[in-house]
């Protein structure tokens, strides 16, 4: 459905989506400098003109890579990353959930930032893919660390919450909920929403709203 | 206990604690659209599960739409895909959808209010960001992922931690020629674009309560480009009266006994907030981008402060101390879910009365529903936009978001009324966006570069 064809070298893709309980993150780093990365930047609205996600691995920072040849994404050092290291406010404006689906369909587990817009961070967590916050001075040194070092693996322990590259070791957080959740494999809240359906049907027929006035 | 509205609201639907300390709350108004849905239905189907309260579900499209013309079916095949893969979805799960060919089709986040479905203390969901739009008649209303309108679908529930509350304060009279968009640009950029991360955004003082439901819902819409999800006001008789005879409205006597629990949930007086912050209206002018993101801006006087952002500065094409004002424009856009009400077209008509449109500029008016358009059409609006070069479109989205035909073409810069001036939001990845008022888009349609609206209306009757 977004067979839009792609002006880039195609991207890893079609790797299997996360699945069950998730307490460990660990590949290569991709670096990628700068604060307030929108996620018009990370997955550009036309290819958003789909009725599925499929394919939209292809298409992760299309029009940043277009206009830059030395992007980070373009940089065949990191190919086949699996842990995307950004700066503030990673994922700020639009809701779409299109981005972290793009990102995690290119092979990305984990995302390393100094910090993250809520929406984007929840989408992220809702197919399986934390988002932890460390601080400027972790994040800067572990982007340089894989800038002048790409092979080396970098592993993220959820439950701790510490990320580790070769002799560098830092402590990052991760919201507590979103790290039980992916600890426990239930990440993906439906089903725990319908546990106690009774209980929904006790709060719609108590507002007055649906009550009636 | 005195207690915020942002609390009162969130108690009223809170359906328990989940394992994971998260709240599971109930979501009283699910509004969809065709761009963040299909994929939501199709999980729902490979699970065989169910939408639980049809009834509290609304769709329409405005994303893909084109606004020049919408008959069926269009001639992009895959809006028509798009469409009719909502059509479907909500047909076979009874889901009221106001198609392009409905009298009340429009953005989405001007129809909620328009239509009187949204009401004070609510709970609103929508996978779009600018849902915070609602939290102007007092709602609790946020924007939301594919998987999270899957989850509102199956459970009408969403797992969410609770929000601080930052209160804020505007105060004082409002300058001639400087309009909502600029209060919240102001406050934008003084707050920063992470600045409400964490936070809803209680909007007040004497300002606001001077405003009309339309300029609240221009604040309220932009909470998110300052990084707060939910922004809101607190209902009170200006949102009764705006909320008073609207299809979904509480109809006849009961509409009297609604107004009671409204007030009733608005924020105490004596509420402790997280954090407050306060403005005076007097001191914020005309206000606009020149950066890539809504925090980078200035008042049109000013030059672009000292210190920018060089990445910033190099894709806007603009030099470090460098004035806005005297830009030469290519295209002049009013409409959005920021900018596209009645008022907002109004107050560009009375700019534009008697005036025409730069040659090189292409300008467009793009209603934000079909019922705004009607009732500028019933005014005459549409012929003074026509009569001064504007194209006078239907309703959509249009070129807030490179979605549908209207686009920007190379480097082309646009003084647009939308909220968003990311690089390539506005369908060309090198194209540029000035955000600004619809007022001032007007001004600069007609002088063909930024100028200072206040010069204009200078020769306007107020």
């Amino acid at each position: 459905m977004t067979d839009q064809p792609s002006a880039l070298s195609p991207q890893p893709s079609g790797s299997p989506q996360p699945s069950g309980a998730i307490s460990h993150v660990s590949g290569r780093g991709l670096p990628l400098r700068g604060d307030d990365i929108d996620t018009d930047r990370v997955m550009p609205a036309r290819f958003l003109r789909s009725v599925s996600f499929e394919g939209l691995e292809r298409h992760v920072f299309e029009d940043d890579r277009l206009a830059n040849p030395a992007h980070p994404f373009n940089d065949a050092r990191f190919n086949g990353a699996s842990i995307l290291i950004v700066n503030g406010n990673f994922g700020c404006g639009s809701s779409r959930e299109h981005a972290p689906q793009g990102l995690v369909r290119a092979g990305f587990r984990a995302i390393v930032g100094e910090s993250f817009s809520e929406i984007f961070q929840g989408n992220a967590a809702m197919i399986g893919m934390p988002c932890f916050a460390a601080s400027h001075e972790a994040i800067d040194t572990l982007q340089a660390l894989v800038e002048t070092t790409p092979d080396v693996v970098i592993a993220a322990d959820v439950a701790s919450a510490v990320i580790t590259a070769g002799a560098l070791r830092r402590t990052a957080t991760l919201p507590p909920a979103l790290r039980d959740g992916f600890l426990s494999g239930q990440w993906n809240p439906t089903l725990m929403l319908l546990d106690h359906f009774d209980e929904v049907r006790a709060v719609a027929a108590r507002l007055p709203y649906i009550r009636g006035f | 206990m005195a207690d915020t509205l942002f609390h009162k609201v969130w108690n009223a639907h809170a359906v328990r604690t989940l394992p994971s300390g998260q709240t599971q709350l109930f979501v009283g108004l699910h509004l969809v659209h065709e761009v963040t849905t299909p994929q939501a239905f199709d999980m729902m189907r490979q699970h065989g599960w169910k939408v639980a309260f049809p009834g509290r579900t609304f769709a329409t499209v405005d994303h893909i739409v084109p606004t020049s013309t919408q008959r069926r079916p269009f001639l992009d095949l895959m809006a028509e895909e798009m469409t009719t893969a909502l059509e479907r979805n909500c047909r076979e799960a009874g889901i009221r959808l106001w198609a392009p060919d409905s009298d009340n089709q429009g953005i989405v986040h001007v129809i909620g209010p328009e239509l009187g479905l949204t009401q004070p203390g609510m709970t609103i969901a929508c996978g779009d960001s600018h849902t915070s739009t609602h939290g102007a008649l007092g709602a609790i209303s946020f924007g939301i992922g594919t998987s999270q309108v899957r989850d509102v679908l199956t459970s009408q529930c969403l797992a969410l931690d609770p929000l601080k509350v930052r209160r804020i304060d505007v105060t004082g009279q409002l300058h001639r020629g400087v309009y909502a968009k600029d209060v919240i640009l102001t406050i934008i950029r003084r707050l920063g674009v992470q600045g409400g991360v964490g936070f809803a955004y209680e909007y007040g003082g004497a300002t606001l309560d001077a405003m009309t439901i339309d300029e609240r819902m221009t604040i309220c819409n932009m909470s998110i480009e300052g990084g707060a999800r939910i922004g809101y006001v607190n209902p009170d008789d200006t949102t009764f009266a705006y909320l008073r005879g609207r299809p979904f409205a509480p109809p006849g006597d009961a509409f009297d006994r609604a107004v009671a629990w409204w007030r009733q949930m608005a924020s105490d007086k004596a509420a402790r907030y997280d954090d407050r912050v306060a403005f005076d209206a007097a001191a914020i002018e005309p206000t606009v981008t020149w950066g890539i993101n809504p925090g980078q801006s200035v008042a049109v006087s000013e030059p672009i402060d000292a210190s920018p952002d060089d990445e910033a500065l190099a894709f806007m094409g603009f030099e470090p101390g460098a004035r806005v004002q005297g830009t030469r424009i290519d295209v002049a856009f009013i409409g959005s879910c920021t900018n596209g009400r009645l008022s907002d077209l109004e107050e560009a008509a009375r700019i534009v009365r008697g005036h025409h449109v730069a040659k090189h500029v292409k300008a467009l008016v793009v209603p934000g529903s079909r019922a705004v358009k009607r009732a500028a059409e019933a005014r005459g609006l549409h012929e003074v936009f026509i009569e001064a070069g504007f194209e006078w479109r239907g309703a959509g989205c249009s070129m807030c978001l490179g979605m549908n035909p209207d686009r920007l073409e190379g480097r082309q810069i646009s003084a647009s009324s939308s909220n968003r001036n990311f690089k390539g939001r506005q369908g060309s990845p090198t194209g540029r966006t000035l955000l600004m008022s619809p007022a001032m888009v007007a001004a600069a349609a007609i002088a063909g570069e930024v100028v200072d609206v206040r010069e204009m209306l200078k020769g306007v009757p107020a």
